[in-house]
């Protein structure tokens, strides 16, 4: 985004420049630049409000919801020592191994996808990509139903990937690690000049050492968008997860927070409110801190999950 | 597959690297510790295939056994033969794509056209044993013998004494005479082997004790030894015999004879029917009730309005404002803009499903923060009238979609080349007209296809109707548990999972039509992005 931002700068560059000597000021200011300022300040609160509130809310022991309308009036970490008494940490544990998983096992596979298609010419190469161009188009979720009892029945027979196993959940969403990402990493994977790998080939390195040696290190932010996409979107993913897992310890945070939040007669707001900041916070950190790749990956097709 | 760009190898280049000849390729394979890193792992599929084909040729899963046969051929097929190279790649992804999306898909086509659902889960031998289990009663003036539960590595087990004497018997194996038991009173106490449950623990594997059936041997009479307090244990007999010739059930009581329908299900002549009953397919019924059963046509029809309502507007008001945003601080005279920005991507980078729960514990009617603090106390029902719930959503969705418009409306408004504005500027065009006739239009052509994917992702935004309305509030009178808020794929998980009767089938039927809309769709994002042509 920074690169785009100069370009149009120098482009404007005789005007702005003008515009710079001598800045508007008094009215022209306000009708020019100013009323922009207005129109932020209001955005930024209507962004906010929500997150201040839910961070209000967990420093609030009280832990009602009515309570937790006067915002910052009260400061105790109570919120946060309760949560070590919940199922809160293994949810925790159980999103983060889920997810990285699921996400460098997608970024491992895609990759290898990726690299076929962009550097075999076999037979079947352009069924298969457009193949997979269809398939992806329909979400995984849609087949919700049928997952739930193609897991019920492999129960009998693995009980591990079977219904209420964490694994039977990575695997099931290992089968949508080829459609979106392919493509992603397809088109990347094209823009690696071949003489690389063919200069590689002829100093005696195999396709495998290509692969993991040269072409992964090449492509390593398509890696690191990809990767990182997965990971977001398996964290916030909740239709297959509350499908699959049934035992209490075993979920994921955001089936296990819905929970708390959902729940009408004890409504344990104020932990709910707590654990949605901390579960929030690393998620956060990710986008500000990667948010440059994040908006390439974005506008490359692919939408928030 | 003729061109392996493996094979082909320019012998000079290799001449001139390594003056001795190659050895033969597995022999020096072999010394790589790529090759045994391959070997351990092929060795750990192998086992794994292999287990599972044992273990679902056990159960009778025959599908997954040759699934797993095919698959483990050709992985091994693939990775120790020299030519499948693109093989070796693309496997793995592959086979999960197989599994977990492929298959699914087809099986849900194949669960609409059928009655699988609650009453309609077994297969037809099953479901015969199970209505044979279910009709058990005691046999009429049979005696009641002293009982005691008890537990081994295996499960549970009953004791029970019988003219004096102690016979134990588990769900495997029928009842025998334990002469090692102990016997106090009137019934067992101890039995070596086994511990004896105390009530506590009766208490807590309660349903496990009392649906517990043991064998009584044909000698004293036959029929199944049962419990419903734990401590008394009666002879049970099957009320309805099946015969396999006629493959019908008769009432051994009254006479009456039940025959198969093409419902699955056993129906006497007078229209009685045994549960449960077993799956078949039923052609497209489960289409067919949507639209023409009353007490659900209705209701889907309105759910079906709304999912596409809900798509449109979500894609139109964050569109908008996303644009309208991304035009006012389009100014590089604006100080701080990038603080701007960065706080405006917050409700983007916060996660979906929490976003919708807070949102949710705002819009309470009674204890929200949206009515007592913004409107003073009012009691409005944001989440439980039909009007305002949709009203909800929608605002609670511009809040979670906007940053995303805006991001890529900004990225697109500073693609379009600033000549083009300028000349227009000079040509004395309004700044309305610019963004009308200039900057839209030049926009619209990068940000199409993104504006369809996002139609299509709401369309399926089942997360958020679910964290914030559950779907509610619910249609009175319908016999599913669908509501004013329920987009189609919603409808689905409460039809399948939510529901009273669970109704695999019809839910099924309901993916199969949004996957057609979803098709439509990507297929105008794909001919507006020529994608296929690019491959």
């Amino acid at each position: 985004m920074a690169t785009t931002t100069t370009s149009t700068v120098t482009s404007a560059t005789g005007e702005t420049v003008t515009y710079r000597s001598d800045a508007p000021t008094g009215m022209k200011w306000w009708r020019e630049v100013g009323w922009r300022h207005v129109v932020g300040v209001v955005v930024i609160i209507y962004c906010a409000l929500p997150l201040l509130y839910v961070v209000s809310a967990s420093l609030n022991p009280g832990g009602t919801l009515t309570g937790s309308n006067n915002l910052f009036r009260t400061f105790s970490l109570a919120n946060f020592q309760r949560l070590f008494e919940t199922d809160f940490a293994s949810w925790a544990i159980n999103s983060l191994v889920i997810c990285s998983v699921t996400a460098v096992a997608t970024v491992l596979m895609g990759g290898a996808a990726a690299y076929a298609f962009s550097r075999f010419r076999f037979r079947g190469r352009r069924a298969s990509l457009t193949a997979l161009l269809l398939i992806q188009m329909f979400p995984q979720m849609l087949a919700v139903v049928a997952i739930f009892l193609v897991l019920l029945t492999l129960k009998d027979v693995f009980p591990i990937l079977g219904v209420n196993s964490q694994l039977a959940l990575i695997f099931v969403y290992l089968g949508g690690a080829l459609g979106v990402n392919t493509f992603l990493m397809y088109g990347f994977f094209n823009t690696v000049p071949r003489e690389i790998d063919e200069a590689a080939k002829i100093d005696g390195a195999s396709h495998a050492q290509i692969f993991w040696t040269i072409i992964l290190r090449l492509v390593a932010p398509i890696l690191a968008v990809v990767g990182l996409l997965s990971f977001v979107g398996t964290y916030g993913e909740f239709i297959i997860a509350r499908t699959v897992l049934q035992s209490t310890d075993k979920l994921t945070l955001a089936v296990g927070l819905y929970q708390w939040a959902s729940d009408e007669r004890n409504a344990p707001w104020g932990q709910f409110a707590a654990g949605a900041v901390l579960s929030a916070i690393p998620v956060i950190l990710l986008f500000l801190f990667l948010q440059k790749y994040i908006v390439s990956g974005l506008t490359a097709g692919s939408v928030k999950g | 597959m003729p061109d392996q760009p493996t094979v082909v190898r320019p012998p000079e280049a290799d001449a001139v690297r390594e003056p001795q000849p190659r050895p033969d390729h597995a022999a020096a394979r072999a010394m790589k510790p790529g090759f045994i890193v391959k070997l351990v792992l092929m060795a750990m599929v192998n086992a794994f295939g292999l287990y599972g084909i044992l273990a679902a040729a056990a159960v009778g899963s025959w599908g997954i056994a040759v699934f797993l046969v095919l698959a483990v051929a050709v992985a091994d097929w693939a990775y120790f033969s020299r030519r499948a190279v693109p093989l070796k790649y693309l496997i793995p992804g592959l086979l999960f794509l197989l599994v977990y999306q492929l298959f699914t898909m087809v099986y849900t086509g194949y669960i609409a056209f059928t009655n699988y659902g609650d009453g309609h889960i077994l297969n037809k031998t099953d479901a015969i044993a199970s209505i044979e289990l279910q009709t058990e009663k005691r046999v009429e003036g049979s005696a009641s013998y002293p009982l005691t539960v008890l537990s081994d590595d295996d499960g549970l087990a009953f004791a029970i004494v019988r003219d004096g004497q102690p016979l134990v018997g588990s769900e495997d194996s029928p009842l025998e005479v334990a002469s090692d038991a102990t016997v106090a009173g009137a019934s067992v106490t101890a039995v070596p082997g086994y511990d004896v449950l105390t009530f506590a623990e009766v208490a807590q594997r309660q349903a496990e004790v009392t649906s517990l059936r043991v064998e009584f041997p044909e000698d004293l009479g036959g029929g199944s030894l049962r419990t419903q307090d734990a401590s008394n244990g009666f002879v049970f007999a099957p009320t309805l015999a099946y015969d396999e010739a006629t493959d019908t059930f008769t009432n051994i009581e009254d006479g009456t004879v039940y025959t198969p329908d093409d419902r699955g299900n056993f129906v006497s002549a007078d229209g009685q029917r045994l549960t449960p009953g077993w799956q078949v397919t039923v052609g497209f019924e489960n289409f067919t009730t949507m639209f023409t059963d009353s007490r659900i046509s209705g209701a889907f029809l309105q759910i079906t309005v709304w999912t596409f309502a809900f798509a449109f507007l979500s894609v139109a008001t964050t569109f908008v404002l996303g644009l309208g945003l991304a035009l006012v601080f389009n100014d590089p005279r604006i100080r701080g803009r990038k603080l701007y920005r960065a706080l405006m991507i917050l409700p983007y980078a916060f996660p979906g499903f929490l976003a919708a729960l807070v949102w949710r514990g705002m819009l309470n009617e009674r204890f929200g923060f949206i009515n007592e603090i913004i409107f003073q106390g009012a009691d409005i029902p944001w989440l439980t009238d039909p009007w305002l719930a949709k009203l909800a959503i929608l605002g609670v969705n511009l809040w979670l979609g906007f940053p995303y418009m805006f991001l890529i409306c900004t990225g697109a408004l500073q693609a379009i080349p600033g000549d083009v504005i300028e000349s227009a500027k000079l040509d004395g065009a309004s700044p309305f007209r610019v963004v009308t006739r200039i900057i839209y239009p030049l926009l619209l052509i990068s940000v199409a296809p993104l504006l369809i994917s996002s139609f299509a992702f709401n369309f399926n935004n089942f997360t958020l109707i679910y964290m914030l309305t559950g779907g509610g509030p619910n249609f009175p009178g319908s016999p599913l548990v669908i509501g004013s808020t329920d987009l189609l794929i919603s409808m689905v998980y409460s039809v399948a999972f939510e529901s009273g009767v669970k109704q695999y089938g019809l839910a099924a039927a309901v993916s199969i039509l949004i996957f057609i809309v979803v098709g439509l769709i990507s297929w105008l994002g794909f001919r507006r992005t020529r994608t296929l042509e690019e491959l």
